[in-house]
C-alpha cells in the first residue's frame, strides 16, 4: 500500500513563483524516504501542501488512499509532521504543548497526558517538562516538536530538517530514535542537508530542483550510479608534484604530503595503492574527500540548473 | 475522528485561551477594571452630580450599563485579535492547522475564549461599580443574554481582524479608528433622545448603540431602541460576521499561503 501517491502536484506563489511544477511522487508504507533538494527547490512548499498548509494550485495528494481534497480530516489525523521553523508558542511549559497538540487530535487529556510523559522522556525532555519552550536549546526545541507530532501517533511522519543545529552526538541518538519509530511502523518522509543523514537512514530518495523530481530511485541504485569518488590521500612522503596515475581521473596534489585522487568505479583502492607504491610513495591515510549522496546530489542539481 | 474527539479539540483551544489570558491578568484583567472605575469617578461622580438626570436616573446610575457593555467589547476583541495574530505571527497556528479539526471547531474556540474574557472583564467592572452604584438589575435575563451576544461579536470581528493584520500596528487600528469611535458615540454617555433629529437617525446606524441600549434596558429598564430590535440587529451581525469568518478560515486568508 502506498502511504503517500502525488500526482501532478502544481504551486504557483501568488507573487507568481512557480514553486512546483507538476511533481509525482509515491512512497510506500512503512518507507523511509528522503526528500532532497538545494534551498527553494521546492521540498517544503511540497509538504507545506500534504501538511494542508500550503494551498496546492492543482494535482492530487493522497495519504493511504484518502484524497486531500475530499477527506482532509482523515488525511491529517494520519499525518504527524515536524517543521523547519518553531512553531510552537514559545512561552507556553513544554508539556503543555506536547498534551494541547493531543487534545487538538482530540484525544482525552488523560491519555495525552501519559504519552507526553512517555515521549518527552524518549527524547530527553522529560527534566524540563515545565519550562517554557523559549528556554530549551535549539536542540532540545527540535526535540519538542518530534515529540509533539508524535503524540497522536501518526501513520505517516514528516520531518522537515529535524536535525538542523543539532549537535553530532544528539543528531545520532535523533537517527537511533527515528529509525525505532520507523521499525514500528510509521513511515517517515526525511527532509535534510545532512546528505550523510540521509544516506544512513533512507531507503528510497527523491531529489527535487526547481520545483521538479529530477531524481526518485533506492538509495542503493542511487549510489551505484555514482561513476567516481574522490579520495584523500595522507603521504608519508614529501611530494613535489601530483603524481601520474594511469587510469584514475583528475588527480590533485593538495600540500606536499597531501594529494586528492578521483577513482572511476572501474578502478579499486588497492588499484590506487599498487600504483603509488610503485612510485615510492607510502600512503599513510586516506577518507573520502565528500559523503558519496553528497557528491551524486551535487552532480545532479548543478546538471539541472545547466539544462534549466 | 468523532463529535466526542471534535469535543476535546474545542475544550483544549478554550483551555488555551483562558490560560492565555489569566497567566497575564496584570495585563488583560486589571488595566479595564481601573479605567472604568476612572470614568465612573470623572463622568459619574465629579460631572454627574453637575448634569443631574437623565432618562429618569442618576447619571452615574445611566452610564454604569454603557461602561459595562464598553468594556465587554474591547476586552473580548482585544482577546482574540490578539491572540489569532499572535498565533499566526509565531506560527503557532499551524498546530491547529494541520490537526483534524473542522475550521468551525477553531472558530468557536477562538470566540470562547473572547466571550469567556469579556465576561470576566464585565462581571469585574459590575463589582466595581458597586462601590459608586447601588446594585439593580430590572431583568437579569437580557443583561446575560446582550453580554453574551456582543462579546460572542466581537469576537468574531477581532479574529478577522487578527486574519487580515500583517503587523501588530495593524491590530491596534480598527480598536483606535473604529471600535472606539463607534463605542463612544453608541449612547454610552447620553441618550440619543438629546440630539437633533438628523443625528438621532444617523445614531441608528451604529451597530453598538443597540447593545448598550439594550443592556441598558435589562439592568435599568429604559432604551433609546425597542429590545426585540436590538436583539435582531445583533444576531444579524453575528450572523454576517460568522459567516466571513468561515470563508475567510476556509480559504486559509492570511493563515495558508
Amino acid at each position: 500500500m502506498l502511504a503517500l501517491e502525488i500526482s501532478n502536484l502544481h504551486k504557483t506563489y501568488a507573487n507568481g513563483l512557480q514553486a512546483l511544477k507538476g511533481i509525482d511522487l509515491t512512497v510506500e508504507q512503512g518507507d523511509f524516504f528522503a526528500l532532497l533538494g538545494p534551498n527553494g527547490a521546492g521540498k517544503s512548499t511540497c509538504i507545506g501542501i500534504i501538511s494542508s498548509l500550503v494551498n496546492k494550485t492543482s494535482g492530487n495528494v493522497e495519504v493511504f488512499g484518502h484524497s486531500l481534497d475530499r477527506e482532509l480530516i482523515k488525511v491529517k489525523s494520519l499525518l504527524g509532521s515536524v517543521p523547519q521553523e518553531f512553531n510552537f508558542n514559545v512561552f507556553e511549559p513544554v508539556n503543555e504543548i506536547v498534551t494541547n497538540q493531543g487534545g487538538f487530535y482530540g484525544i482525552p487529556a488523560k491519555v495525552a497526558r501519559k504519552r507526553t510523559e512517555f515521549y518527552l522522556k524518549e527524547l530527553g525532555l522529560w527534566p524540563h517538562r515545565n519550562v517554557q519552550a523559549r528556554q530549551l536549546s535549539g536542540g532540545m526545541k527540535r526535540r519538542l516538536m518530534i515529540a509533539r507530532a508524535l503524540i497522536h501517533k501518526p501513520r505517516l511522519m514528516i520531518l522537515d530538517e529535524p536535525t538542523a543545529g543539532v549537535d553530532i552526538e544528539l543528531r545520532r541518538s535523533m537517527w537511533d530514535f527515528m529509525d525505532e519509530i520507523n521499525r514500528n511502523g510509521t513511515t517517515i518522509i526525511l527532509t535534510t542537508h545532512y546528505l550523510e543523514e540521509a544516506e544512513r537512514m533512507c531507503r528510497n530518495i527523491a531529489i527535487i530542483d526547481e520545483g521538479s523530481i529530477i531524481k526518485n530511485t533506492s538509495m542503493k541504485t542511487l549510489l551505484k550510479s555514482l561513476n567516481s569518488e574522490t579520495f584523500v590521500l595522507y603521504l608519508k612522503n614529501i611530494i613535489s608534484e601530483a603524481p601520474e596515475l594511469s587510469g584514475f581521473g583528475k588527480t590533485l596534489m593538495v600540500d606536499e604530503h597531501t594529494i586528492e585522487v578521483e577513482v572511476p568505479e572501474s578502478l579499486s583502492l588497492n588499484d590506487l595503492i599498487q600504483q603509488l607504491d610503485t612510485q615510492g610513495l607510502i600512503v599513510n591515510r586516506m577518507r573520502n574527500k565528500s559523503n558519496r549522496l553528497e557528491e551524486l546530489f551535487i552532480t545532479l542539481t548543478s546538471k539541472a540548473e545547466k539544462l534549466s | 475522528m468523532s463529535a466526542g474527539n471534535y469535543w476535546i479539540a474545542f475544550q483544549t483551544i478554550v483551555r488555551k485561551e483562558i490560560l492565555r489570558f489569566s497567566r497575564i491578568w496584570m495585563q488583560t484583567l486589571i488595566p479595564p477594571v481601573v479605567m472604568v472605575a476612572l470614568y465612573f469617578i470623572i463622568f459619574g461622580n465629579l460631572i454627574g452630580q453637575r448634569i443631574g438626570e437623565m432618562d429618569g436616573m442618576n447619571y452615574i446610575d445611566f452610564i454604569m450599563p454603557g461602561l459595562v457593555m464598553m468594556s465587554i467589547i474591547t476586552n473580548s476583541y482585544a482577546n482574540v485579535v490578539s491572540s489569532f495574530y499572535s498565533a499566526k505571527h509565531s506560527y503557532y497556528i499551524e498546530e491547529m492547522l494541520i490537526a483534524p479539526i473542522p475550521n468551525i471547531v477553531i472558530l468557536l474556540g477562538y470566540v470562547t475564549g473572547g466571550v469567556v474574557r469579556g465576561l470576566c472583564v464585565g462581571i469585574a467592572v459590575t463589582i466595581v461599580s458597586l462601590i459608586f452604584t447601588d446594585f439593580y438589575i430590572d431583568n437579569p435575563f437580557t443583561v446575560l443574554i446582550v453580554a453574551f451576544l456582543t462579546a460572542f461579536l466581537f469576537s468574531l470581528a477581532g479574529l478577522i481582524n487578527a486574519v487580515y493584520a500583517n503587523s501588530y500596528d495593524h491590530i491596534a487600528i480598527i480598536p483606535t479608528f473604529v471600535l472606539t469611535p463607534l463605542t463612544y458615540l453608541g449612547g454610552i454617555f447620553y441618550s440619543i433622545k438629546l440630539l437633533p433629529e438628523f443625528w438621532q437617525q444617523a445614531s441608528l446606524i451604529n451597530p453598538v448603540l443597540y447593545m448598550v441600549n439594550s443592556f441598558r434596558f435589562g439592568f435599568r429598564g429604559v432604551s433609546d431602541i425597542d429590545l426585540s430590535l436590538a436583539i435582531g440587529v445583533i444576531l444579524f451581525f453575528i450572523l454576517v460576521l460568522f459567516s466571513i469568518c468561515m470563508i475567510l478560515l476556509h480559504r486559509g486568508t492570511g493563515i495558508k499561503h
